[in-house]
């Protein structure tokens, strides 16, 4: 029996094939799925702020933020086994929900970029990707074969 | 006494916040009320602390279709007002203006969307005016914007917009009642802590 386990927003876990991890509605959050096919050790991370360190004051809740997100994740996974030089990412979400003109709501766009450079700098690839544009996504991460099933209210479902 | 975070709340900061979203809530179903052509009621309202997960499930949930219109608020006091309408409300507003029954909430026409749109920013307008000429200070409303997707999608943007310092939101939710019982929807107001804070200095509940 396989399990499938519910990521909130501002939360990461991972989990060992066949299991499977679900976020729902992603909207200017990313969801940042790493795996390794080796362990099948696969991870789902759900951030809604891109950088811990432009927050005055120190605060940090770290599945919250992208940076610190992804270090507690990937060292989970590592913990549990799955060796970094072997991870893939795949990710999605970071939409702009609310087309306005001020940049204060293309926190979509800020989330997106900002996975990207930490994922570049950690050597990671990113092998897939379904981002930005304007509506919300739930996935599906499979660790059985590192799958992530997209689904959307306006466009249906799409596996990347 | 200072506000630096939601729970620093007490019972009587929560009952006076109850109250100015009551009265800012009154304001603005009178003005959606006559521009329906309906008697709206309100309930009173309640003053929720909650973090981001607990705040999407108290909502609706993170995967229902809803329509979603943030109107972002500027001035001495700051933060959101979110809309969450539901697909009958959507459907009694588009009958009234357009004439036409049987609305799905995700093939709405542009022309709808403007009318929902300007609905909303009436709405926060007078909730804010309301809010404005109790405590005198002086808030404004920005352009208001739209969206009709999931749940969680579109509160992900003010959860992401309130959520640099804080962990939990704090929203005054006002539940409309039209036609009895039949339609019902929700529209907040999601402040930030250094405004809770202003606003209640100014009603002199602390000092």
């Amino acid at each position: 029996m396989s399990e499938k386990l519910v990521v909130g927003i501002s939360d990461w876990k991972i989990c060992r094939s066949p299991d499977s991890l679900i976020t729902y509605a992603l909207g200017s959050c990313v969801g940042i799925c790493l795996y390794d096919k080796a362990s099948r050790i696969a991870g789902l991370s759900h951030i809604m702020l891109p950088d811990s360190t432009a927050i005055a004051g120190g605060h940090t809740t770290r599945p919250k933020f992208a940076d610190t997100a992804i270090i507690d994740m990937l060292n989970a996974m590592k913990a549990e086994g799955a060796s970094q030089s072997m991870i893939t990412a795949k990710i999605a979400g970071g939409a702009v929900m609310f087309k306005s003109a001020s940049a204060q709501f293309n926190i979509g766009e800020r989330n997106v970029e900002a996975v990207k450079k930490i994922l570049g700098n950690l050597g990671i690839p990113i092998i897939a990707s379904d981002t930005g544009l304007n509506y919300g996504r739930t996935v599906t991460f499979f660790a059985e074969n590192g799958n992530l099933e997209v689904n959307s209210a306006t466009k249906g479902k799409s596996i990347i | 006494m200072a506000i630096q975070k939601f729970e620093d709340l007490g019972a009587m900061e929560i009952d006076v916040l109850t109250e100015v979203g009551n009265i800012g809530a009154g304001n603005a179903m009178t003005a959606l009320s006559s521009m329906i052509g309906q008697m709206v009621d309100i309930e009173v309202p309640a003053v929720k602390i909650l973090g981001f997960q607990e705040a999407i499930d108290y909502a609706g949930g993170a995967e229902k279709t809803i329509a979603g219109i943030l109107v972002p608020i500027t001035g001495e006091v700051e933060g959101e007002i979110l809309f969450l309408l539901e697909e009958d409300l959507v459907g009694l507003v588009v009958s009234t203006f357009f004439g036409v029954e049987d609305v799905d909430l995700l093939n709405l026409t542009p022309d709808m969307r403007s009318a929902l749109t300007e609905l909303g920013n009436i709405m926060a307008a007078s909730y804010i005016n309301a809010i404005a000429s109790l405590t005198g200070m002086a808030m404004q409303v920005e352009i208001p914007m739209l969206s009709v997707d999931m749940l969680g999608a579109i509160m992900s943007v003010p959860a992401a917009e309130l959520g640099e310092m804080s962990d939990k939101l704090l929203y005054i939710d006002n539940l409309m009642v039209i036609d009895k019982v039949s339609i019902k929807s929700k529209m907040m107001l999601l402040p930030t802590v250094a405004s809770l804070d202003r606003l209640l200095r100014s009603l002199g509940v602390i000092s």
